[in-house]
């Protein structure tokens, strides 16, 4: 049988993967802070309130996660503009014909699960599919939504202008009510997310062995060979 | 009622006419100082504007509303403000206060809406309904709707006393059956100061109306249109048992030992993190007590459609839009595990279905495994 070449690809570089961890370590931390500080555990403790500080300093974390999420978000756009290919933000632009043939190839093939006779393999997307990038357009404004609901509501305990420019947000929605209701319903949605997204990153990487899971860590995915234009002029060295 | 024939007396002659003192008098100033968050320095110039300002003409009306927000009023802190700002002087038209009924009052309301045309303070207490052509409320004839726009067209300002003429308050609770609408929704051209709550703090009441007195323009408000100096802090910021949220004690139910320790109350449903009222500091009833001094959370009364925004005694976040009680978090399970479910078949379908890609795969890898040259 046949070997198939494939040849490493530098996919994601070091800041989209930096961004990534510290992405998925905010929205864990936000997330559990966040149901601690929606509904508090029963803390039965004789110590003085004086002595203790256990809430507020969960407060405090959610507020410096938030800090984190909202600054490496600010970095992975800049990176929209400076990255390679896959980290472009060309590369999340939903309206183009050819975006839209490889979304249907995407559902067809690994959503309903059909085989195809012929495969061409150049439906196989070297970074993100174009199923993985709409959702991901998603999630940015939904991480939107988070950050100035969040914002929002903590602008008045802080003593900065940064949270202040937010504030504007709990009018639009009538008060502080709605404001939090949104917040912790979007919250859903990371989790909801994360689940379906751990899920295919495994899939994929089962199913196409081109390293998809071990590509967030080091960075490369496995190309086939017949992929690369003008693979004869890349130095034999690179091909290792 | 004043006698609109008279030359307008200022706030303070009409104050010792009143058999007040002039030590009387400056005491109110001082307290009405301290409510609106003043410094001392600025007392003598609230005293020096009452003795000097001519009383201000205030219509009040009642449209949708159950007069707490009168009873409020007259209940504040210092008796100068019942006698002299509310039924004394001030008033030239309000139902439930005035000597006058039937014809001869709104004979009085017409003549003052006529006399101080554009100077007028229009006190607004209720909703107005909007449904059915405004037939739900109907005073002297005419619709809520009709008597408010005829008042609110001569007013100088608009002050829309708690939270029914702020949000809408209870009547405009779903389905709101009578369309009751806030009055900032009804009209835009008018500066409305907006003081919500049900009803709004008495001081807090008499504050805004001595300061438009005393400083002949409204006070500083928030994007909301509520006055600064009294809606810009959350009630759990300046709660006394704030100390307890922050270290993490709260009562579990309002009869645990907890409770009797006076730990927070956040978990029992409390709503002070999310209203912006001076409850906290100013209290009711001459300052005696406020619900979380007395054990009673919050109801975020003061809020936006706080009657809406689910139950008193819980802390859930109620999901807009689900007619059964459901809050979010049973939602987000619930979708958590269908989800879940639906990746397990996907997996099992995906290894039936791609059984043939997956192991030409495999057995060529398996192939490569036994030609590794060592």
């Amino acid at each position: 049988m046949e070997a198939k070449k494939f040849i490493r690809v530098m996919v994601w570089e070091l800041p989209v993967r930096l961004f990534h961890w510290l992405n998925v370590l905010a929205i864990i931390v936000l997330c559990i802070t966040g149901f601690l500080i929606a509904n508090p555990p029963a803390l039965l403790s004789n110590a003085e309130a004086t002595n203790l500080h256990s809430f507020g300093i969960v407060r405090f974390i959610h507020f410096v996660a938030a800090y984190i999420f909202l600054f490496i978000m600010i970095m992975r756009i800049y990176w929209s503009f400076v990255g390679n290919q896959f980290a472009s933000w060309r590369a999340f632009w939903p309206f183009s014909k050819k975006n839209w043939n490889n979304f249907w190839h995407v559902v067809k093939i690994d959503v309903m699960l059909l085989n195809e006779d012929h495969p061409n393999v150049k439906d196989i997307s070297v970074g993100h599919n174009s199923v993985a990038t709409l959702s991901y357009l998603v999630m940015f404004f939904i991480a939107l939504i988070q950050i100035f609901t969040g914002f929002a509501l903590y602008a008045d305990t802080s003593g900065w202008w940064f949270p202040k420019l937010f504030s504007w947000v709990i009018p639009l929605f009538g008060g502080d009510f709605m404001v939090r209701t949104i917040h912790h319903i979007a919250m859903w949605t990371f989790i909801l997310f994360s689940l379906v997204h751990v899920y295919l990153v495994f899939y994929h990487d089962w199913l196409e062995g081109r390293g998809e899971v071990s590509s967030m860590f080091g960075g490369f995915k496995f190309v086939r060979e017949d992929r690369i234009k003008h693979h004869e002029d890349i130095p034999e060295e690179s091909k290792k | 009622m004043s006698n609109n024939n008279e030359q307008r007396k200022t706030y303070y002659e009409s104050i010792i006419k009143q058999g007040y003192s002039r030590r009387d008098f400056m005491k109110f100033t001082t307290y009405m100082a301290a409510f609106m968050g003043l410094e001392n320095s600025m007392v003598g110039q609230i005293a020096q504007s009452l003795e000097k300002t001519p009383r201000l003409p205030v219509i009040w009306e009642h449209y949708q509303e159950c007069t707490c927000c009168s009873e409020s009023f007259i209940r504040s802190n210092h008796p100068i403000v019942a006698d002299i700002i509310l039924d004394k002087i001030s008033l030239d038209y309000t139902l439930t206060l005035m000597a006058a009924s039937g014809h001869q009052a709104e004979a009085a309301k017409q003549e003052t809406m006529k006399k101080y045309h554009g100077e007028y303070i229009l006190c607004v207490e209720g909703s107005i309904p909007m449904g059915d052509d405004g037939n739900y409320c109907c005073i002297a004839g005419k619709s809520a709707k009709e008597s408010f726009l005829e008042a609110a067209e001569g007013a100088k300002a608009i002050i829309a006393w708690g939270s029914c003429a702020s949000n809408g308050c209870v009547q405009a609770a779903k389905p709101n059956p009578t369309g009751a609408t806030p009055i900032h929704k009804i009209v835009k051209n008018k500066p409305i100061i907006r003081v919500p709550g049900c009803p709004p703090i008495g001081e807090v009441m008499a504050g805004i109306i001595v300061h438009v007195v005393a400083f002949g323009r409204l006070p500083k408000l928030d994007r909301l249109g509520r006055p600064k100096a009294f809606y810009a802090k959350r009630v759990h910021d300046s709660c006394y048992r704030r100390p307890y949220y922050d270290a993490g004690l709260f009562a579990e139910t309002f009869d645990d030992q907890n409770a009797k320790n006076g730990y927070c109350l956040y978990k029992v449903g409390c709503k002070g993190p999310m209203t912006y009222n001076s409850c906290g500091t100013i209290k009711w009833n001459n300052g005696v007590s406020y619900p979380i001094q007395s054990g009673h959370g919050c109801i975020g009364c003061s809020e936006e459609d706080f009657w809406d925004n689910g139950p008193f005694y819980e802390r859930t976040t109620k999901m807009p839009g689900f007619a059964v009680e459901s809050n979010a978090d049973t939602i987000g399970k619930v979708a958590a595990g269908v989800l879940a479910g639906g990746i397990a078949v996907h997996a099992v379908a995906a290894n039936i279905s791609k059984r043939k890609e997956l192991m030409d795969r495999i057995n060529r890898g398996k192939d490569n495994e036994k030609n590794i040259e060592s």
